[in-house]
């Protein structure tokens, strides 16, 4: 029986594995096809980061000649990050067998790695744009990090650990609770999640205009399947950031130890949470107006504010 | 240890409650302050039914539905009429660093927990833990009396100061006596008159309801 359990484990964590890196383009297509319908454009349909994903890894990859092999080996680095904290955050079990390997502090760890490496990419042809978009990052994200170490904080305080599984299973599995802290650490997170992930209020993900690009400033000296990977990255980010929403602020429905029988109904209880948060988000950015760089401390000012207020108000009401 | 439903209520609009005063606080457009406001008077209307429902007292109700009356309905629409006869709808506050503001803010924040831990200590109602948010929404709006320098957004700023002190008062007495609180009602209601004459004064003296301007009083 321990046995079988455990491979039953180690088999849905191979699974998740895959579906992630599966999920994720068609997370961002759905995104993207929101966007379309409040556009009152048609859309290019769910399955485009599908095509174009293909369209990139057919290509020829053409590099600079000053590149040096840390921009080759860049896009797998950041592809390997992404997809190793997609692949650890309890979307649909809490105690897969990987989840034990970093818990959320080692995660944002996980993220900056990635983000690094992006950044000396950027500056390593050398190129205007490159570091430019490299120090708008470093920017965007040196702001982003504390705000995020606050929410995961607040959530841990709750829950007394700094364990994905653990904090969800506290928030999920005992009695309903009313968290006014969580409510601010949740405010908090979805600006985090949008500054992170280069959506509009921060960066325009669509842009064409240089001058103005955060991330795809970094990426422009890519192409081919070093770009696919990247892009594929990108998606696997953003999967990863709303399932961490998910399993913080929305985790009923994932199941627990040993209950497999409720497997289906988590998955599809996983798809729906998808769905609403990826058209949430199409119309949060529908609504709102990209703000100028220089504005963007004060955005992101304000997640660190809501982090911090929401931790406060654990101390104070102890919810 | 499991708290009843209506305090956790209670206690999410009590955060609910610091949050607009924090948005207040940063908040450029006055319109969008009057609107800020409004949603105040209505978190504080709620919160006030809550507690009247779960300490059943009878009282307290009237004194919610007066709350609903006066500072979602009456106030509001006074002051959206005010800032439409000024003509100052659309006005853009210029406001000294937005960042530092919201700094300034977490350390009162820290700074009334800290002050009212010993004092809800002494209280024995059920949402005694509420003094020290109470004592923030209070302070923050004093901070923003402060930082204002239109007289528009002064007075939303006492207006929301009162708001807090309703607060605390329902939290952590079970509310006033009815007298009393019928008082205080009209006190702000007719402190609201009185700004919007002294409004359309200030403006007819300098032209502007920037209060910089008053500095040239003198008596020399």
């Amino acid at each position: 029986m321990e046995y079988l359990n455990l491979i039953l484990a180690i088999l849905f964590q191979l699974a998740q594995l895959l579906l992630v890196v599966l999920l994720a383009p068609l997370l961002t297509g759905w995104v993207n096809q929101c966007q379309a319908w409040l556009q009152n454009r048609s859309g290019a349909g769910v399955l485009q980061p599908y095509r174009v994903l293909r369209k990139l890894f057919l290509k020829d990859a053409v590099i600079a000649h000053n590149a040096s092999p840390l921009f080759r080996v860049t896009p797998y680095i950041v592809f390997g990050c992404m997809w190793l904290a997609a692949a650890i955050i309890p979307i649909i079990a809490v105690d897969l067998p990987f989840s034990q390997a970093a818990d959320v502090i080692a995660l944002v760890g996980v993220f900056a790695v990635a983000r690094v490496f992006l950044a000396l990419a950027a500056m390593d042809i050398g190129t205007a744009f490159g570091s430019l978009g490299a120090r708008r990052e470093m920017l965007v994200s040196f702001l982003a990090e504390p705000a995020l170490l606050m929410v995961f904080f607040t959530a841990s305080m709750i829950s007394h650990s700094t364990q994905l599984p653990r904090i969800v299973d506290a928030l999920a599995h005992h009695q309903f609770m009313l968290y006014p802290s969580l409510a601010f650490a949740a405010l908090a997170f979805v600006i985090v999640l949008l500054a992170e992930n280069a959506r509009i209020p921060v960066d325009n993900p669509t842009t064409h205009l240089e001058l103005t690009m955060i991330h795809e400033a970094m990426i422009l000296e890519y192409s081919a399947r070093h770009l696919a990977l990247i892009e594929w990255a990108s998606s696997l980010k953003l999967f990863a950031y709303i399932s961490i929403g998910i399993a913080l602020f929305l985790p009923q429905g994932i199941i627990e130890a040993g209950n497999w029988a409720g497997m289906p109904l988590a998955i599809a209880l996983l798809l729906l949470k998808l769905l609403a948060a990826g058209a949430g988000l199409a119309v949060f950015e529908a609504i709102s107006a990209k703000l100028r760089i220089f504005r963007a401390p004060e955005f992101l000012g304000t997640a660190f504010l809501l982090a911090v207020l929401g931790l406060l108000i654990h101390f104070l009401l102890g919810a | 240890m499991q708290i009843p439903l209506s305090l956790q209520f209670i206690n999410l609009l009590a955060a609910l409650l610091l949050l607009i005063a924090f948005a207040m606080l940063t908040q450029r457009r006055i319109l969008s302050l009057i609107n800020l406001f409004a949603l105040q008077g209505f978190v504080l209307a709620l919160s006030t039914f809550v507690v009247a429902y779960s300490a059943s007292q009878h009282h307290l109700y009237y004194s919610a539905g007066l709350t609903l009356l006066l500072k979602v309905l009456l106030l509001p629409w006074l002051l959206h009429r005010l800032i439409r006869k000024l003509n100052v709808r659309w006005d853009v506050e210029t406001m000294i660093n937005i960042p530092t503001t919201m700094l300034v803010g977490i350390a009162l924040v820290i700074f009334s927990f800290n002050l009212a831990a010993p004092i809800s200590q002494l209280s024995e109602g059920i949402t005694r833990g509420l003094i020290g948010i109470a004592l923030a929404s209070v302070l923050l709006s004093l901070l923003m009396m402060l930082t204002r320098r239109k007289a528009v957004s002064q007075v939303v700023a006492f207006l929301s100061l009162e708001n807090g002190l309703f607060f605390a008062a329902t939290s952590a007495t079970q509310g006033m006596p009815l007298v009393v609180e019928l008082g205080i009602a009209l006190d702000v209601l007719v402190a609201t008159f009185i700004f919007g004459i002294f409004f359309f004064q200030i403006r007819e003296t300098f032209d502007s309801l920037d209060i910089t301007h008053m500095e040239k009083l003198k008596d020399d």
